[in-house]
């Protein structure tokens, strides 16, 4: 489904070029579970991103399901991140003003989709993640895991193919950390790639399969 | 900066309402001055080159006849003959100094005058006076207090004349307080203050078309009656108000493009408030892109955000001014200000095209940040 092709990522940084991704090579199949581990700096994030269509790349060629991706305009691109990927990130990034249905519709409404599609899908979504009682919160009436699940279900309310988590549970306690990681993996169980980047290597043992990333480069892959 | 667009709002439409209260006052002097107005004076003003002659060309005098003349013409409803002098009033031990107006019936007519208590000078032979007057309300307070004067006999000057009428409160009308005179018969003022002249003519046209007929046929009259010189100058009131019309138009727009100029001032404050949103909420931006949103639409969302911020201040600058001015109607009744409806709607829209203009840049902005760096930050 993914495929990474020499993709290479430079940074300024003053009067230095940093190489956060170096020639990089790998491809994804649909339905995986696969965590991204290494040390802060090493181009987890990079990595992530360029696969998210938020960044691209210097050189290289990314094919998303076949398409040569590298080349689309940004109003394709903003399309297919709108379609075809779910992003989950360690600061949630719910917008405060809005309360947890309206959080997790708002995909939908830059999709254009009408009010009662609307409505019907955040229910589901929202009774996905057992949050159904919560969805008139705003963000800073919900716990730090519950804010966590009504991102995903942000994420998953497109039904794209592939979930991006940043750190899912880096801002969260031992167990809703837990609770997190269960709601992202039985979504993966129902088919949905995961792909997670994560320095704790407790968490990054149960995926399938597990690349270390150091220096900008696939160290190895277990 | 809501306050900013408020204000501007405000000051577009309260100051032409200033203007546009100005022009109608003076317009409604002018027509309380009576309508269809032309005014007759002697003498031409009018430079017609040449040395001056050495035996001064006195213009000859308007005369009683002149006026009379006038009355023939079929496009001239009303001639009120007018011969003006100050003398002093007295009523027993009372006296007083006054504007004295002779001249005949029509004057009420032309002037759109009122009795307040008894009538008019009675209708007659004009070339022959009689001893009766009609007193400006004003005047009437200063001498006889509460007292009613009808059927008094006061003096003017070294005559005696029996008091008919006493003239409606008016207030003030251009030129003459109309409180403050006294009317006789203008036969009568001519011999009180031994004279033939006139000190004007003052013609009501039979309607406003009939206009420039009537001037046309004065100018004739008083031709032929004056041995051929054009030594009469007509005055159309028509004339006077549309210089006065164009006079206060141009002031009052010039008003209001100097409170547009703050309008500008409100759009400059949108669009900073606007900057300070765009990177207060970039994460929110970046988060937009990242489940799917495409550059127009941030560009829109932030484009209508700025547009409903200038509609929503533009809307208290138009509730506010409503208020001042419905204090300021109960204030000073007299003066009638009235927002034109231009304003209202010239106002509004500048607010609006402003808000959008300066929404422009900060809605780019948001639109071309890059998402990771938005994401990246904390």
């Amino acid at each position: 489904m993914i495929q990474l092709i020499d993709i290479n990522r430079r940074f300024h940084v003053g009067e230095e070029y940093v190489q956060a991704l170096d020639s990089i090579n790998i491809s994804i199949e649909s339905g995986e579970y696969l965590a991204i581990m290494g040390p802060s700096g090493s181009g987890k994030s990079t990595l992530l991103n360029i696969i998210g269509l938020l960044d691209r790349p210097n050189s290289g060629i990314y094919k998303l399901e076949g398409v040569d991706t590298t080349e689309l305009s940004d109003d394709k691109q903003a399309s297919i991140r709108r379609h075809s990927i779910g992003f989950v990130f360690q600061f949630f990034h719910l917008i405060p003003r809005l309360t947890a249905a309206e959080n997790v519709e708002l995909p939908l409404i830059l999709a254009g989709e009408n009010p009662r599609e609307r409505k019907k899908r955040v229910d589901e979504a929202l009774s996905a993640i057992e949050l159904t009682n919560r969805a008139n919160h705003r963000p800073d009436q919900l716990s730090g895991g519950q804010r966590q699940r009504v991102a995903i279900a942000r994420a998953i309310i497109m039904e794209p193919n592939v979930i991006l988590a940043d750190e899912p549970t880096g801002n969260l306690d031992r167990n809703s950390g837990k609770e997190v990681i269960s709601i992202l993996e039985k979504l993966n169980n129902r088919g949905i790639a995961l792909i997670m980047v994560t320095h704790d290597p407790e968490l990054g043992s149960r995926a399938s399969r597990k690349i270390q990333m150091v220096d900008g480069r696939i160290l190895e892959e277990k | 900066m809501l306050l900013a667009m408020a204000i501007g709002v405000m000051s577009v439409i309260l100051l032409s309402a200033l203007g546009e209260g100005a022009r109608r006052y003076v317009t409604r002097e002018f027509i309380s001055l009576g309508t269809h107005l032309l005014i007759v004076l002697p003498g031409r003003f009018e430079t017609t080159g040449g040395p001056p002659p050495l035996l001064g060309q006195n213009p000859r005098d308007l005369t009683l006849e002149d006026s009379l003349a006038l009355t023939r013409s079929s496009y001239i409803r009303y001639v009120a003959p007018i011969t003006l002098g100050s003398a002093p009033v007295s009523y027993q031990e009372k006296d007083r100094e006054v504007l004295v107006l002779g001249s005949t019936p029509d004057i009420f007519n032309i002037r759109q005058l009122a009795t307040a208590q008894g009538g008019f000078l009675p209708e007659g032979d004009p070339t022959r006076g009689s001893a009766v007057c009609v007193m400006g309300y004003g005047l009437k307070k200063e001498l006889f207090v509460n007292q009613s004067p009808l059927g008094q006999w006061i003096r003017i000057g070294d005559r005696r004349f029996r008091v008919i009428g006493v003239l409606a409160k008016k207030g003030q009308s251009i030129g003459l307080d109309m409180a403050d005179v006294i009317i006789i018969p203008v036969a009568s003022a001519q011999s009180l203050f031994n004279t033939s002249a006139l000190f004007r003519i003052m013609v009501q046209a039979k309607g406003p078309e009939a206009i420039p007929r009537a001037k046309e046929s004065i100018l004739n009259t008083i031709r032929q009656r004056h041995d051929g010189e054009d030594d009469v100058t007509v005055i159309t009131q028509d004339a006077l108000l549309s210089t006065f019309n164009r006079i206060l138009t141009a002031l009052t727009l010039s008003i209001a493009g100097v409170a547009a100029i703050s309008l500008i001032v409100a759009g400059i404050l949108i669009m900073n408030v606007m900057l300070i949103a765009v990177s207060q909420r970039k994460t929110e931006i970046g988060l937009l892109k990242s489940i799917g949103a495409n550059n127009g639409q941030i560009h829109r969302l932030f484009l209508s955000e700025s547009a409903m911020l200038s509609l929503i201040g533009a809307l208290c600058g138009l509730v506010l001014p409503f208020l001042i001015i419905w204090i300021f109607r109960h204030m000073v009744p007299g003066f009638p200000v009235m927002v034109p409806l231009w304003a209202l709607l010239s106002a509004t829209g500048i607010a609006i095209i402003t808000g959008l203009v300066f929404g422009v840049m900060p809605a780019r902005r948001a639109a071309k940040l890059d998402p990771v760096q938005a994401l990246s930050r904390r």
